[in-house]
């Protein structure tokens, strides 16, 4: 008897609790690949709640591999079933799901239209289509220059003598004959070297109105430059492993393989945890222009989150989204944190951004974002279409890769081939 | 109750029925997860697809095959089928041979290590392999061909290399799996034939020659027909060595080019149409294969 009595108390008690909670929290549920932006919301969600008593969130995260979390996100918007209140896709993937007439996003266009006038516009664009904004950015991606200054010193290299690209070239030579090792790598698997340097000089994969551009005069000029560093000059190399995320390359950096890197601000992560070796020695600056006057950034990579419209919490959504990553709050954590470069341009100059952190303690530069809001108006939004998934999978596989490591093609040919590919 | 033992006794427990039953879960499986996948592919294969709609635009899928991706992957997974038969038909005989005769010591500790690959995930091993084909010197595979007074190579970056590191993860896999069904086989031969050839003066080449390879044939055709399904369907080991990206498309394989076309650029309907081939394609083979074997042809009197 008293066995079942106790079972009927516990049991009941659960149900009260199971009820009261009900009543106040709502549960989304957020898919990412990225642990860190899984860690990033946690603590938001916690803020919000604290901000919002009586509107609580309860957060149920899962972190998937890349791929996988892409395909599952599609399958379930496809059949209709299964997907998450909110979610991340990464920006080559982005235009995937808003194929055909019947996005399965939801437009967050009335909670960030009042704030657009804060923040980097173009970074919004690409997650926009027909005028409506589908996805929330978490940075610029401010395209830079990493350099190493022990090696540039010891080279006799003054960096901010650096204005154009062919200085650096110039200032590649120096490292090369004083140090016998290579100013720069080159990704020739992946695209981070090719398409910032293409977004850089005014060109795109596409033009404005969709057509394809990419075998253009101006993205000549770019490979066959790059090509020149490898193969003429021989002031830059193959990256290890092919590109700037391996596991040759990072080694082969945090050896000193190569006096300087151009890739995205959020880069800044990778060097803080995979080449400790190199901490204290690297300076970042803005990249080397093509011509007297040209822009000196290019806004690269990018994750939207988005809220699908599986979801039966919307308006909630939308609004813990935009607290969580847009709100001045989170555009302070997202650079203390993450090491991220808001695209609330706004914060910018806020006190915060230049006390000291991880990432300001491993760099030399006294005032980075001081830096940023120099070139902030010198980042060319970049124009995504149906196509740009098979357009970014073209500059990966083919285009660097036949012109550098396997020189089976000259720039002009790769490029019409793969622009030929994008026209059927 | 009569009743339900009536009915008990005359069809569930018939011998007619019965047969039926045992074999449902089977049949049901088949429809729900083969056929009917089978049957939507084909008709996706006609389709452009987004996210719930789809429009019938009769053969453009299948006209878009005619590009250097799909030619690429068929060349590719070919040569990896026919490096893999090549390799793990001899050579799993050859060990398995030894393994069997009474001579090899430690023949228990042999066979399971073998066989130990079979059991790990591809991506464990494949992530394994991935560092071993790496491209400093330092790596396993250089240091190897550092041995013989070689250069380091960039494995996974030449189309030879990478086909290598491909064939090698391979054998490496599947060996043990292979040596296990030709083990079997050589078991099913009766000790008297072997002791009629040792009278007869045969030595052991002769014995291997004449009896045990003919004895082997079923195994032999088995084993080059789950082969050929095994090596066109590949793709975690190419998937493991480039996630989806293979440089010019050295390592992609047709299921990889399936993977991407339809999940990493969301073209499902042409996805299909690359699947439809594939099915085909490897019917065709393992028929021409089946008939070099003669497999079809009737028992000869």
């Amino acid at each position: 008897m008293k066995k079942s009595l106790l079972i009927f108390l516990v049991s009941t008690m659960l149900l009260m609790f199971t009820f009261s909670a009900a009543a106040e929290t709502t549960t989304l549920t957020y898919w990412t690949f990225q642990e860190l932006h899984q860690q990033f919301f946690e603590k938001q969600v916690e803020l919000w709640n604290e901000n919002n008593p009586d509107n609580q969130i309860n957060l149920e995260s899962t972190v998937y591999p890349y791929d996988q979390m892409h395909n599952k996100l599609l399958i379930a918007l496809q059949s209709g079933v299964g997907a998450p209140d909110i979610a991340d896709i990464e920006i080559s993937k982005f235009a995937n799901y808003l194929k055909g007439s019947n996005p399965q996003l939801v437009p967050v266009n009335d909670v960030v239209d009042p704030l657009m006038d804060k923040m980097i516009t173009a970074r919004f664009e690409n997650y926009a289509k027909d005028g409506k904004y589908y996805g929330i950015p978490f940075h610029v991606g401010a395209t830079v220059m990493y350099y190493n200054m022990e090696m540039m010193d010891a080279a006799g290299v003054d960096i901010d003598n650096i204005v154009t690209w062919d200085d650096y070239v110039e200032a590649g030579k120096k490292v090369k004959s004083a140090l016998d090792k290579p100013m720069t790598t080159v990704e020739v698997t992946e695209h981070w070297t090719l398409y910032p340097m293409i977004s850089q000089i005014g060109s795109d994969i596409f033009a404005e109105d969709g057509s394809v551009i990419l075998d253009n005069d101006k993205n000549e000029r770019v490979l066959t430059f790059i090509n020149d560093m490898v193969h003429k000059s021989e002031i830059a190399v193959p990256a290890p492993g092919g590109f700037h995320h391996s596991e040759e390359y990072w080694a082969f950096m945090n050896d000193e393989g190569a006096a300087s890197l151009m890739m995205p601000l959020w880069y800044m992560g990778r060097f803080v945890q995979y080449m400790p070796d190199l901490k204290g020695k690297m300076a970042i600056r803005p990249l080397p222009v093509w011509d007297k006057g040209g822009n000196r950034s290019a806004g690269m990579g990018g994750t939207g989150t988005v809220v699908t419209v599986q979801s039966d919490k919307k308006e909630l959504a939308k609004n813990f989204l935009v607290e969580a990553k847009l709100s001045v709050q989170a555009s302070h954590k997202l650079w203390t944190d993450l090491g991220f470069d808001p695209v609330r341009w706004e914060v910018w100059d806020d006190p915060v951004m230049s006390e000291p952190n991880q990432y300001t303690e491993y760099f030399q530069n006294e005032d980075i974002f001081g830096m940023l809001l120099d070139i902030k108006d010198e980042i060319n939004p970049t124009m995504i279409t149906e196509k740009y998934p098979q357009a970014i999978d073209l500059l990966k596989k083919n285009v660097s890769f036949k012109v550098i490591k396997e020189q089976s093609q000259t720039p002009a040919e790769a490029l019409k081939d793969a622009a030929d590919e994008l026209r059927q | 109750m009569q009743i339900f033992k009536n009915f008990y006794e005359k069809y569930i427990n018939s011998k007619k029925v019965a047969p039926y039953i045992f074999v449902s879960p089977f049949i049901l499986v088949f429809l729900v997860f083969y056929l009917y996948p089978i049957i939507s592919t084909v008709i996706m294969s006609f389709q452009e697809i987004g996210f719930g709609e789809a429009k019938f635009i009769g053969l453009a899928n299948y006209k878009k095959l005619f590009n250097v991706h799909y030619k690429n992957a068929l060349l590719t997974s070919t040569n990896y089928t026919f490096w893999t038969i090549l390799i793990l038909v001899p050579l799993p005989i050859i060990l398995a041979v030894f393994l069997n005769s009474d001579k090899t010591k430690f023949t228990n500790f042999f066979r399971s290590s073998i066989f130990m690959p079979a059991l790990t995930s591809v991506i464990v091993a494949g992530m394994f392999f991935r560092y071993a084909f790496g491209e400093q010197a330092s790596t396993l595979a250089n240091s190897i061909i550092g041995i013989f007074g070689l250069e380091p190579i960039t494995w996974l970056q030449n189309y030879i290399p990478a086909m290598i590191a491909l064939v090698v993860l391979c054998v490496w896999r599947w060996l043990g799996v292979n040596i296990i069904y030709f083990l079997s086989g050589l078991q099913s031969i009766p000790e008297e034939i072997y002791e009629a050839a040792d009278i007869d003066g045969a030595n052991s080449w002769d014995k291997f020659k004449y009896i045990t390879i003919p004895s082997l044939k079923p195994v032999i055709i088995y084993v080059i027909t789950i082969s050929v399904f095994g090596g066109y369907k590949m793709f975690a080991e190419s998937y493991a060595y480039w996630q989806t990206a293979t440089p010019n498309d050295i390592g992609m394989t047709i299921v990889s080019y399936i993977y991407q076309t339809g999940f990493n650029n969301f073209n499902m309907g042409f996805a299909s149409a690359i699947g439809i081939t594939l099915l085909l394609i490897v019917l065709v083979v393992n028929i021409i294969q089946l008939n070099i074997f003669g497999l079809f042809k009737k028992e000869e009197q």
